[in-house]
Parts: C-alpha cells; sequence; structure tokens
C-alpha cells in the first residue's frame, strides 16, 4: 500500500468513546452462563487454548511436558478434548513439533524479536524462516510498537507484509501489544493496520506487559474485526492473551466473541486464548459442573 | 451402511445457546392483599375495595392492594400533617439519621426489592439490580446528606420545609420515582403521602415495611394505593401543600389545572420525545450501544427516551446496518432471567397504545424492522422495532409512544439537527455524538432540553438535576434544584 493510501486509512479509523466501550463489556461480563451453557464454553475454551510457555527457563524437558498436557489435558477422560497449539520460543519448535505429530495439536512459535520487537526487519524475516523450518505450523509477531507510536505506520505496515511473505501460508497471528499503545483510539488503528497488512489474527499481548488482554480492548478489537469482514469478507481470527487465568474470565472473552461477531467465530480457527495456568482451572470448573464438588488442584497435573 | 462418526472439532456446534438463569425468588414474601399505609402501620381502606396487580411477563395476579377513597386519603393527609409538626422541629442531623437508615435498609433488602421491581413491573432484574434499587438508595443517601446542612445549600434565605407533600408517581421506575420523591421531601423537613401507580405497587409497599423497620416517625411517609381517583383526591387535598407529580402530559395538565389558585407548590415531570442526535464523526459502534440503551432500556417505558434518533446522513448505511444486527443479540424475555436485555411490557393497555402507534407508522409510510425473535407466548410482549423512511410529520415522530421503538430521521447539518431536534412539543433530553467537544457545547446550548447526554444516554446521578421545557413539565428533580422544591425560601 502506497503511503498516502496509508495515510488516509489510518486517518479515517473511527474513534472508540473509552467510557462507552468500558461500559460495554462491563455489561457483557455480567452474562450468566450456567450448567449446560458452562460446559459446552468450557469445551470450547480447551480447544482454543494457545498453551504457552514462554521464558528464558524453557528446557526441552519443560517444552514436552507441557506438549502432553496439551494433547490429553485431563488423562483418563477422552471428553477433554486437547489443545489448539502448543506456543514456544523458536528454538523449541522442533521439540514440539517432535512431540505433537500426529496429535492434531499445532505448534506455534513467536518470533520478530519477541517480545519488544526493536531489532532489524531482516532478522526477524529470518527468524520467521527459521521458525518455519523448524516445523512451526503457526507464527506469532509482535509489531513495532516503537514505530508505530512515532506514527511511522508504513515501517509496521511494511513489516508485518514482510512477516506475512515469509508465512506464505502458514496464519499469522499479529500481537498489538495494547498495553503499550496507550489508548484505544490506539488499539483500533492498529488492528486495522494490522488486517490490512495480511494478519489471518489479530493478537491483544505478550504476556510480558501488564495491563496484558483486558475485556474493553477486547471489544474495541473484534469490532474492528467485525467491520473488516463487513468489508472485504475476509474474516480473521482474534485472539486474547496474558492475565486470562479463570473460567469464568474465559467465559467472558467468549461471551463478547458470540455477542460481537457471533457463531462463525467461536472455533480455534478464528479464536485463540493465550494462557498457560487457565487450562487447570477449567478442567477443575469441568469436575465442579459435572461432580457438583470441587476436587483439590493435585488431582490435575501441573503441566 | 451409515457409520457414527465421532464428533470432529468442526462439527461441533458453533451457537452459544444461554442456559436459563433465572434470580431467585423463593426468599420473597409476597402477601395475599396488601392494606394502606397510613400513621406508621397498615391498616384497611375505607372504601373496601381491593385491585389485583399483576406480573406482566406470564399475566398471573401478584397481590390484591387496597384502593383507597377520599377519606382514606384525608386520613393520610391528616396523619401526615400531624407527623410535620414534630418531623419538621427535628434536627437536621436526626432527620438525617433517619434517612440514612432508609438507605442502608434499601441496600440490604436490594435484591427482594429488585425481584420485587421486576416481578410487577416486567422490567429486565438486571436492570432493577443494577440501576433502579441502587441508584434508589443513592438518592435516600444524597439527600440525607443535604438534611443538616439546608443553611449551607440555600445561605441567607432561611430554607423551611413546606409542610405535606402530595406525590404521584408512575410505573415504569416505581421504586426510583418514589426515591426521587420521597428522599428530598424529609430532608427539607416535609411528611409525604406518597400514590404509587396502579399497575407497580408493590415495592412501595414494601419501602412502607421499610419504614417501620427503621423506626421511622408515624405519619412521616404514607403510602396509598390506588388509581387516578385516589391521585386526583390526594393532589385536590386542601391540606397538601405541595405535589409532584410523575408521569404523562395529559394528567399533568389536568393537576395544573386543578392546583392552579390554590396556593399548592407545584412540579411536574411529564413526557418525552427526545432526539438522539449522531453526527458522522461519532464513535460509532459505542453510539450504537448508546441508541440501544437509550430507547430499548426499560422496553422504551422511559420518558427520556431517545426516541427520535437524528442521524447525519452521510452515516446512514453504516450506521443502520450495524444498529439492525445489534437488534439481533438483544435478549427479549423472562425478565427475571438474569441475561434479558428486554423484558414484558408493563400493562395490556401500554401493549395496545404501542401496538395502536405502531401501526400507525406503517400506515404513514416508514419503514418497520424488527429482529426475529422469539416472544413467551403468556404476557405482554412487543419487540425491538425501528422505523426507518421516518418523517419529522408522522406520529411515530412527534407522540410519545412509551415502548421499544425507534424512529430514524436524518440531517445534514448541525443547523438542520437543532432545528429537527427541537421541533417537538417536548424537551426532557437529548443526546448527542460527535468527537468534537466543541460541537458537544455548540449543540447543548441551543437544545430546548432539560438533559443533554454527550456520547452517553440514559445516565442518572442523585447529584445531577432532571427535568423539563415545554410539555415536558417544570421543576427539577435530583441536586440542589430537586431540594430547592420542598423548600419556602426567602
Amino acid at each position: 500500500m502506497s503511503l498516502t493510501h496509508l495515510g488516509s486509512l489510518m486517518r479515517g479509523v473511527r474513534s472508540v468513546d473509552q467510557v462507552g466501550v468500558e461500559e460495554r463489556a462491563a455489561a457483557l461480563a455480567k452474562r450468566s452462563i450456567k450448567k449446560a451453557s458452562k460446559l459446552w464454553a468450557l469445551d470450547l475454551a480447551i480447544r482454543c487454548i494457545d498453551l504457552t510457555t514462554l521464558e528464558g527457563a524453557d528446557t526441552p524437558g519443560k517444552v514436552t511436558a507441557l506438549c502432553a498436557k496439551g494433547v490429553r489435558p485431563q488423562p483418563g477422560d477422552a471428553s477433554i478434548p486437547s489443545v489448539a497449539a502448543i506456543c514456544v520460543y523458536p528454538s523449541l519448535v522442533a521439540t514440539a513439533v517432535a512431540h505433537l505429530r500426529g496429535s492434531g495439536v499445532r505448534v506455534a512459535s513467536v518470533a520478530t524479536a519477541f517480545p519488544s520487537g526493536q531489532s532489524f526487519t531482516s532478522i526477524k524475516v529470518a527468524e520467521t524462516r527459521e521458525a518455519l523450518a523448524a516445523g512451526a505450523d503457526e507464527i506469532d509477531m509482535v509489531i513495532d510498537r516503537g514505530a508505530f507510536l512515532s506514527g511511522d505506520y508504513q515501517r509496521v505496515y511494511d513489516e508485518i507484509g514482510s512477516v506475512k511473505e515469509a508465512c506464505g501460508s502458514t496464519p499469522l497471528k499479529v500481537i498489538l501489544e495494547t498495553g503499550e499503545l496507550g489508548t484505544y483510539d490506539n488499539v483500533r488503528r492498529a488492528s486495522i493496520l494490522a488486517m490490512a497488512a495480511g494478519a489471518d489474527f489479530i493478537k491483544t499481548s505478550t504476556g510480558k506487559i501488564t495491563p496484558a488482554a483486558t475485556l474493553p480492548v477486547s471489544v474495541v478489537m473484534m469490532e474492528c474485526i467485525r467491520d473488516f469482514s463487513r468489508e472485504t469478507g475476509k474474516q480473521i481470527g482474534f485472539k486474547p492473551a496474558g492475565g486470562i487465568r479463570t473460567s469464568k474470565q474465559a467465559i467472558a472473552y467468549l461471551v463478547v466473541l458470540y455477542e460481537t461477531l457471533g457463531p462463525d467465530w467461536m472455533t480455534p480457527e478464528r479464536f485463540r486464548l493465550g494462557a498457560s495456568s487457565l487450562l487447570n482451572d477449567i478442567l477443575m470448573q469441568i469436575q465442579k459442573e459435572r461432580s457438583g464438588a470441587y476436587q483439590g488442584a493435585d488431582y490435575f497435573s501441573v503441566d | 451402511m451409515a457409520i457414527a462418526k465421532r464428533p470432529s472439532t468442526e462439527m461441533r456446534e458453533r451457537r452459544f445457546e444461554y442456559a436459563a438463569a433465572p434470580e431467585a425468588t423463593d426468599h420473597l414474601k409476597i402477601a395475599d392483599s396488601y392494606s394502606l399505609f397510613i400513621g406508621g402501620r397498615f391498616v384497611e381502606p375505607h372504601s373496601r375495595r381491593r385491585f389485583a396487580t399483576v406480573n406482566p411477563a406470564t399475566g398471573q395476579t401478584l397481590s390484591e392492594v387496597a384502593e383507597a377513597d377520599d377519606a382514606d386519603v384525608d386520613r393520610a393527609v391528616t396523619a401526615a400533617a400531624d407527623a410535620f409538626r414534630s418531623w419538621s422541629r427535628l434536627s437536621g442531623a436526626k432527620r438525617a439519621r433517619h434517612i440514612f437508615r432508609l438507605s442502608r435498609l434499601m441496600q440490604e433488602r436490594a435484591r427482594e426489592l429488585a425481584v420485587l421491581e421486576t416481578m410487577d413491573g416486567g422490567k429486565p432484574i438486571k436492570e432493577s439490580r443494577d440501576v433502579d434499587v441502587p441508584l434508589a438508595a443513592a438518592h435516600f443517601f444524597y439527600y440525607a446528606g443535604w438534611a443538616d446542612k439546608l443553611e449551607w445549600a440555600f445561605p441567607n434565605r432561611r430554607p423551611r420545609p413546606l409542610g405535606v407533600a402530595g406525590q404521584v408517581i408512575p410505573w415504569n421506575f416505581p421504586l426510583l420515582m418514589l426515591a426521587w420523591k420521597i428522599a428530598p421531601a424529609l430532608a427539607a423537613g416535609n411528611t409525604v403521602v406518597l400514590k404509587p401507580a396502579e399497575t407497580t405497587p408493590l415495592s412501595a409497599l414494601a419501602f412502607a415495611d421499610i419504614c417501620q423497620q427503621a423506626d421511622l416517625p408515624p405519619g412521616v411517609v404514607n403510602i396509598l394505593t390506588g388509581a387516578g381517583s385516589t391521585g386526583a383526591s390526594l393532589v385536590g387535598h386542601p391540606d397538601v401543600r405541595k405535589v409532584a407529580f410523575t408521569g404523562s402530559t395529559e394528567v399533568g395538565k389536568e393537576i395544573q389545572r386543578a392546583t392552579a389558585g390554590s396556593g399548592k407548590h407545584l412540579t411536574l415531570e411529564l413526557g418525552g420525545k427526545a432526539a438522539n442526535i449522531v453526527f458522522e464523526d461519532a464513535p460509532l459502534d459505542q453510539a450504537i450501544e448508546g441508541i440501544v440503551n437509550g430507547i430499548y432500556f426499560n422496553q422504551g417505558h422511559v420518558c427520556c427516551a431517545g426516541s427520535r434518533l437524528l442521524v447525519q446522513e452521510s452515516i446512514l448505511e453504516p450506521l443502520l446496518a450495524k444498529l439492525k444486527s445489534r437488534l439481533g443479540t438483544l435478549r427479549v424475555g423472562d425478565p427475571l432471567d438474569k441475561n434479558t436485555d428486554v423484558g414484558a411490557i408493563n400493562s395490556r393497555a401500554q401493549l395496545e397504545k404501542i401496538e395502536g402507534l405502531v401501526n400507525s407508522g406503517i400506515e404513514e409510510g416508514a419503514e418497520i424492522y424488527q429482529p426475529a425473535c422469539d416472544l413467551p407466548e403468556r404476557g405482554y410482549w412487543f419487540r425491538p422495532t425501528i422505523f426507518t423512511n421516518v418523517a419529522q410529520s408522522y406520529r411515530i415522530a412527534r407522540e410519545e409512544i412509551f415502548g421499544p421503538v425507534l424512529s430514524v430521521l436524518t440531517f445534514r447539518t448541525p443547523d438542520e439537527a437543532v432545528e429537527k431536534a427541537n421541533n417537538t412539543p417536548y424537551g426532557l433530553s437529548a443526546g448527542v455524538w460527535t468527537d468534537k467537544g466543541s460541537r458537544i457545547l455548540w449543540l447543548a446550548e441551543r437544545m430546548r432540553a432539560g438533559v443533554v447526554w454527550a456520547n452517553t444516554f440514559n445516565r442518572f446521578d442523585p447529584t445531577s438535576p432532571f427535568g423539563g421545557y415545554k410539555e415536558s413539565g417544570f421543576g427539577r428533580e435530583g441536586g440542589l434544584h430537586g431540594l430547592a422544591a420542598y423548600v419556602e425560601l426567602d
């Protein structure tokens, strides 16, 4: 896209009213999801989880354990589905691939100098290619927030484009790191920029910054996806990540998803939850819903 | 041979069916019949007559309440006049203590009051729980704070209470309107006789119980249930010094006629036909929420509802597309279900009025849109409705419908928006949606409306005065202005 086109696209982005969007999110969070609908939502939540470990201390052993957990979250209970993907650093992609072969669980790799994104475009593209070569099924990239906040939308746009080009048909999730963008107007602008540049998913956060995913930010991003779908016919996915630890939170995201984007998005193809500790809380809630009693934490494997 | 397959991920159902989430009602005790609350006690009506109050969502009778006649009104006003002598001389701090106690008890009994309000009136439990009851308690808290500060509220003007206030309230926000009426009256040292609406008397009777529980001196608050004739008798009673009415413009005019020349103080909060004005630079997604909240909140039974949507022509198409799809997500049904967005129409009479006006809109040539949604078989219901291609001259653009019906009109320039918005006999409220702060101020200056909301709608606060221009009435409720209506000043 040329400079002038991109400029007019960004100028044409509608504003967001902060009070209004926060009220809307709070209202949706009050939906009461019980019994059968709760079990349905929790099942979907598991199927949409990108089970994540992104630590400097990650080792093949840690990733191997996480893969086992992701494939069979509750050993001995076949009714519990696998998660959507295991999300790791590029250097651990090969380990994850080896342990997930044939399981249906995908391997997602962060790339592009995650989490800060402060590196050279050539290195970011090269990192993406390496992750793909190692067998990653999906790429989670970060945008260059420095460039975005300085108004250099073209650089952000071009960089997403280059990474998408390296990905080819591999799904690309673009992390906006909304906790660093400061305003909902910026979230909206960055969402549209990322989708126009070729994102298959837009994702809230790296999980390394507070605040990470919030419900109002998710409302804004989903409204952008809805507008983009109406104008282009393309159905872009959404991934909130970071800080989602409880079933109640996960259900709130699904409610917002359902009432903003509708049933077409209630699938791991268009919705993911980036999380780690969430999974066990969901398992615990499912047990409780089925048996009427809570089970102790020791009855669920840590990973 | 058919082979049963395990459902694959793709095959799983994508529709999110919310299971029924009804608010419990087992904690609620509704008596088979209620008497009148006069002089701190429940007493049999002189009339010996009672009438049924119905749950509009099911059509079932909830209870029977007394119908007060002239003799009952006289008893109640006499009790209030007797109580006035001591209540008005009580120190402000002591009055405040009583009013604070009322508000605390309302909070303690919030769940009971919310369920009662929803069962008797048909409004969604999420609204009675999150709006009506908390705001009603907040009004008592707010005015309790003024009770010992009247000298500072009206410096050098020697504020004095008026005497007995006769108050008549509507069925759309029964408990909240009770709070708007009673709280400032008591804070200023007046005593009251209040008549709740015929179709929604139960929360006022629960409030009477709270008055007993709070040891409020007998006669300070009296509650008379009844119909129009009870209200007329109360308003006309010679010992009533102040009349406060919220309701229809038609009845408001009758009351003004009846009180003319009597020396009674009068405030009227009447109908409305508010314009909700959306400019092309508005935050569109939030404006959609504001439009929905403006007209479908409480089934549109709101005097300040944003029933006329004025949209800048350049964004009509995307706005309507978004609005229509948003209407599809509104959950209409059992008011007691915590996920219900739009509840039952308050009464059969109101439903018939809405249907009549909607038919007139179709006949006059407007285009109707209603989302596909199942309505319960029993009770009174009306689908959220949008009318497009509405001309300023149509009845649906001029008359108050008091139902979930939105009329959409367009404008080209800010001047035209102001002209159209003000072109109504009413003037209660208005809304403006724009990203431009200067335009908000420019427009607010020109609107002939008591309240102008900017980038929001239907927001209330005890500190903020509320009231109308023109046929929407006069006087203000809420804030210091609301207190002024209950004091005599030098």
